[in-house]
C-alpha cells in the first residue's frame, strides 16, 4: 500500500465550493486566515448554478411593506415552527445585506423601473421577495462569489474528494482526500473545517440533484462524532420534468408559478383550489408536491403521470425573458414550447432540510473546530424550506461559518496528524480494488435509489420505513463487497464505491428519523400519523454515533422569546 | 427498445482508441444518458465530467459526431441512427482520461482579469436597459466549447498569447458593467491578445447559451483597443508630447 501523500496546511479548510463554501471562504480570507477550498467538481459547477428562482431577502424594493419580520414569520410558518428560531431571525435580518454585497462584487440582478433590484413572488412568501436574474440566479451568484474568492486568493483543490475528517479525539485536525485525476492521496492539516457539501438527493431515483449530492459532508461529520438533526425532512420539489424518461426529475423552477403559472389536472381542473384555496399555486412546496402526487394517484394525472403547468397565457416575449432556461429546456429536451402549451410536471427529490446540527450564531457543530453551512447544515428551514430561502441561507450562514471558523483558527494551533487514521483511510479507499469480480457500485446505487424512492418518499408508513431499514442493511453488505475495474486515474466507479457508503449511512439516518417521528409535519408525511402532534412540534430528532452504532434521541427545541412569538402569531 | 452504437474514445495522455458500445435508446435520451448507461452497465471506469444534466453548468462538453456539444443537450434522436455516434474529448485541451480534458489553463487566464471595481462614490442604481447587454455575457456557463473551436487555440496553440472567446466575454461583461471603474483595454491588447482573433465566429456558432460572442463582445472590445491604442490622432499626440 502506498503511504505517499502530499500534505497541505490551511487555517481554514472548506469542503464544498457552492454558494455556502465560497461565501465562507471569502469571509475567512477577509479575516486574514489562510483558506483552502476542496471540491469534487471544477470550480463554478456546484449545484448552486442550478438554483433558478432567486434569493429571498426582504429588501422591500417591490413591496414596500416587506420587512425582516414578515420574512421571519413566513420562514417559521413554512417550516411548521420546527425551525431554529434564532437562525430564522438572523437569516431574515441579514439576507438583504448579503444581496447588496453581491451587487457590490459585480452581480447584476434584474432591475425595477426605479433602478433597484427587482423581486418576484414565490411560494410561501407574503411579499414579492426573490431577487433574481431571469431563471439563472444561482449562476450569477456562484460566478460572482467564485471570482471574488479567486481574486482574494484562496487555494482551490478541484476534483478532489475528502473521504475522512481527521481528529485528535476532541477536535478537528484536518482531512484526508484524494485527487480524482491521479488517484493520489492528499492530507490537509487545518485548524478549522467548514462543511458545505450540500445534500443527499442522489439517493432517490427521481431527483433534481446531480451526482455530487451523496451526503458526503453529513457522513464525514457524523463519523467525526457530530450530531445530525431533523433528517426525516426531505423536500420533494413539486415540479420536476416527468417526460421524456431521460430528463425525469429535472427541475422546473418555482419561478414559473411565481410568474403566474397555473397547475391543472388532466380534466383541466385547477386543483390547488381544493388543497390551498388562499395561496393556490404559490402554496409551500410540501403542500403543492403532495397535491400533485394525490391528483396523479387518484387517476387525474397527465399522460406521463404528472400535472400540467401552464404559463402560456403570459406574452411569449415575457416568458422568454423571465424564464429563458425553462423555455430552452422544454424546447430542446421535451419538444414543448412553453409559450404555447403546458409543461408536464411532478415531484422530484430536491433538498434536505435536516443535516449537521449547528449553533445559530457560529455555524459550529457539536465537534469543536467543525462548522457547517448551507444544505449540509440543519435548523433554518425546520420541516419545510421556502423557495428562495436556500440561496439566502448560503450567503448568511456561509459568511457566519467563515467568520467563526477564522476566529476559531486564530485561537488554536495545528495539531499533529494521527498516522493511524491516514492508514485506515487509505486502506478503506483502496479496498474495492481487491474485490476482483465484485458487483458494480452502479448496480447497488440503482437499487438504493429504488428503496428510497419507493419506501422513504413523499408519503411514509411505519411498515415501509421498517422495510427500508432492512433493505438498507442488505445494500450495505453488498456495497462493502463492491469491486472496481480499471486504475485509480479518474475512475467514476471507484469514486461511487466511496460515495455509496455515505449515501447508505445517511439514508439510514433519514429512515430512522422518519420512523420515529409519528406525526405529519411539513415535508414529512406519515399516512399512519396524518396529523400534527404538538409534543413532536417541540422536539428535534438527533442522530449520533455512539460506540460505533447509530443512535437516535430527541432533543427539546429552545423556547422562542416572546417578541418573536408575537411576530409569528401576527396575521 | 431500439439500440444505437456509441463509439467512445478510451485512453489517456499516452494514447488510446475508440471503443463501441451498444446502448438501448429511450425516448428523449441525450448522449450523456447513453454515456451513463455505459458507465452503469459496461464500463464503470469510463471518465466523463458532468453535473447538472440540464445545460446549466457546462461540465459535459465533448465532440459528438465531430461537433463540439454539451452531451446533456444533444439528443440521440437528432443523430443519424444508421451509423455509430462518435464521442471524443475536446481537442483543444490536453487529455486526462477518456472524455475528460485538462481545462485548468482557463482558470489561469481568468485570474489575469482584474475584477469588478465600482467607480468612486457610486450610487447603486442601474436600469434594465443599461444591463441587458451585460446580462447576455453573464449567461456564460463556462463549457469552454468556444475555446475548443477557436482556431487560435485549437490549431495554432497560442495559449500563452491569447485569452480566447470565453475571456473576451467575461471581460466584456466587466467593461460594459455600468458601474465598473476599471479600464482593461491594455490587458485585452497585451495579455489576452485580442488582435489575434480574426472574427471567424466559430465561437458564436457553438455557444450553447447563444451568446453573440463575436458581434456583441469581441468586436466592441476590439474597437475599444483600436480607439485607445491605434487612433491616428491620439498616436500623433503621443508621438509629439510623449504622453502615455
Amino acid at each position: 500500500m502506498s503511504t505517499n501523500y502530499e500534505t497541505r496546511e490551511h487555517d481554514v479548510l472548506i469542503i464544498g465550493a457552492g454558494g455556502a463554501g465560497l461565501r465562507a471562504a471569502i469571509e475567512a480570507l477577509a479575516q486574514a486566515a489562510s483558506v483552502g477550498v476542496v471540491c469534487k467538481s471544477l470550480l463554478g459547477k456546484a449545484h448552486t448554478v442550478m438554483a433558478e428562482g432567486g434569493i429571498a431577502a426582504a429588501m422591500a424594493n417591490v413591496d414596500a411593506a416587506d420587512s425582516w419580520k414578515t420574512h421571519f414569520r413566513d420562514t417559521m410558518r413554512g417550516g411548521k415552527l420546527l425551525n431554529n428560531w434564532r437562525m430564522a431571525q438572523l437569516h431574515a435580518q441579514e439576507a438583504p445585506d448579503r444581496v447588496r454585497e453581491l451587487e457590490q462584487w459585480g452581480a447584476l440582478f434584474d432591475r425595477t423601473e426605479t433602478g433597484d433590484i427587482l423581486q418576484r413572488a414565490f411560494g410561501g412568501h407574503t411579499f414579492k421577495r426573490l431577487c433574481h436574474v431571469g431563471d439563472r440566479t444561482g449562476l450569477e451568484m456562484i460566478r460572482t462569489l467564485q471570482d471574488r474568492g479567486v481574486q482574494q486568493g484562496f487555494d482551490v483543490f478541484m476534483e478532489c474528494t475528502v473521504t475522512r475528517l481527521l481528529t485528535d479525539g476532541k477536535r478537528i485536525t484536518g482531512a484526508f482526500a484524494y485527487w480524482r485525476e491521479s488517484g493520489r492521496f492528499i492530507v490537509f492539516k487545518a485548524k478549522a473545517v467548514v462543511i458545505a457539501t450540500g445534500g443527499i438527493g442522489k439517493a432517490w431515483r427521481v431527483t433534481s440533484n446531480s451526482w455530487e449530492y451523496t451526503a458526503d459532508g453529513m457522513a464525514l461529520a457524523y463519523e467525526a462524532g457530530a450530531e445530525l438533526m431533523d433528517m426525516e425532512f426531505v423536500q420533494f420539489h413539486p415540479t420536476g420534468m416527468v417526460w421524456p424518461p431521460g430528463v425525469q426529475g429535472l427541475l422546473v423552477t418555482e419561478a414559473v408559478r411565481g410568474e403566474g403559472g397555473i397547475l391543472r389536472n388532466k380534466n383541466g381542473e385547477r386543483f390547488m383550489e381544493k388543497y390551498d384555496p388562499k395561496r393556490m399555486e404559490l402554496s409551500t412546496r410540501d403542500v403543492v408536491a403532495r397535491s400533485i402526487y394525490t391528483e396523479v394517484k387518484e387517476g387525474r394525472g397527465t399522460e406521463h403521470g404528472g400535472a400540467y403547468l401552464d404559463i402560456s397565457h403570459q406574452p411569449a416575449d415575457y416568458v422568454k425573458k423571465k424564464l429563458p432556461s425553462m423555455y430552452h429546456q422544454f424546447k430542446e429536451l421535451a419538444d414543448v414550447d412553453i409559450t404555447k402549451g403546458p409543461m408536464e410536471v411532478g415531484p422530484t427529490c430536491h433538498y434536505m432540510m435536516g443535516g449537521i446540527r449547528v449553533e445559530a450564531e457560529t455555524a459550529q457543530s457539536s465537534v469543536p473546530g467543525l462548522f457547517a453551512a448551507g444544505e449540509a447544515a440543519a435548523g433554518l428551514h425546520g420541516a419545510n424550506r421556502l423557495g428562495g430561502n436556500s440561496l439566502s441561507d448560503l450567503l448568511v450562514f456561509g459568511r457566519r461559518a467563515g467568520l467563526a471558523a477564522a476566529a476559531h483558527a486564530s485561537k488554536v494551533s495545528y495539531a499533529a496528524i494521527n498516522s493511524a487514521q491516514i492508514e485506515e483511510s487509505e486502506k478503506e479507499l483502496l479496498a474495492p480494488f481487491a474485490n476482483t469480480g465484485g458487483e458494480s457500485p452502479y448496480a447497488v446505487h440503482r437499487d438504493l435509489q429504488v428503496v428510497m424512492q419507493d419506501l422513504v418518499g413523499i408519503y411514509r408508513t411505519e411498515q415501509d420505513l421498517m422495510k427500508a431499514l432492512g433493505e438498507l442493511e442488505k445494500l450495505s453488505d453488498r456495497a462493502a463487497k463492491c469491486g472496481v475495474e480499471g486504475t485509480r486515474m479518474f475512475n467514476p466507479g471507484w469514486h461511487l464505491s466511496r460515495e455509496l457508503k455515505s449515501m447508505l449511512l445517511i439514508s439510514e439516518a433519514v429512515a430512522r428519523a422518519a420512523l420515529a417521528r409519528r406525526e405529519s409535519r411539513g415535508a414529512h408525511s406519515r399516512i399512519d400519523y396524518p396529523n400534527l402532534d404538538e409534543t413532536w412540534g417541540k422536539k428535534n430528532n438527533i442522530i449520533v454515533q455512539d460506540g460505533g452504532t447509530m443512535t437516535r434521541r430527541e432533543s427539546p427545541t429552545s423556547p422562542m422569546p416572546a417578541d418573536l412569538q408575537e411576530i409569528v402569531a401576527q396575521e | 427498445m431500439a439500440e444505437m452504437t456509441l463509439r467512445v474514445f478510451r485512453g489517456d495522455e499516452n494514447g488510446g482508441q475508440t471503443v463501441d458500445y451498444q446502448v438501448p435508446v429511450a425516448p428523449g435520451m441525450v448522449v450523456l444518458d447513453a454515456l451513463h448507461y455505459i458507465q452503469g452497465h459496461m464500463a464503470p471506469d469510463l471518465a466523463v465530467r458532468w453535473n447538472c444534466k440540464a445545460g446549466k453548468c457546462g461540465s459535459c462538453s465533448a465532440e459528438v459526431n465531430g461537433r463540439p456539444r454539451l452531451t446533456c443537450k444533444t439528443r440521440m434522436d437528432d443523430l443519424p441512427k444508421d451509423q455509430p455516434v462518435t464521442v471524443v474529448p475536446m481537442r483543444a485541451f490536453p487529455i486526462i482520461k477518456d472524455l475528460v480534458t485538462d481545462v485548468s489553463w482557463n482558470y489561469q487566464v481568468n485570474r489575469k482579469i482584474p475584477p469588478f471595481q465600482p467607480k468612486a462614490g457610486v450610487e447603486w442604481k442601474m436600469y434594465q436597459s443599461d444591463i441587458d447587454r451585460v446580462q447576455e455575457f453573464r449567461k456564460c456557463i463556462e463549457c469552454f466549447l468556444c475555446q475548443n473551436v477557436c482556431h487560435v487555440l485549437r490549431d495554432h496553440h497560442k495559449k500563452e498569447a491569447f485569452g480566447g472567446p470565453r475571456f473576451f466575454v467575461r471581460t466584456a461583461g466587466l467593461e460594459m458593467h455600468p458601474l465598473d471603474g476599471v479600464n482593461r483595454t491594455a490587458l485585452l491588447k497585451d495579455e489576452l491578445g485580442i488582435g489575434l482573433c480574426n472574427i471567424t465566429k466559430c465561437c458564436t456558432e457553438v455557444c450553447p447559451e447563444e451568446i453573440h460572442i463575436t458581434d456583441n463582445a469581441i468586436i466592441p472590445l476590439k474597437e475599444r483597443v483600436v480607439d485607445q491604442f491605434y487612433d491616428p490622432f491620439t498616436m500623433m499626440v503621443r508621438k509629439i508630447f510623449g504622453a502615455k
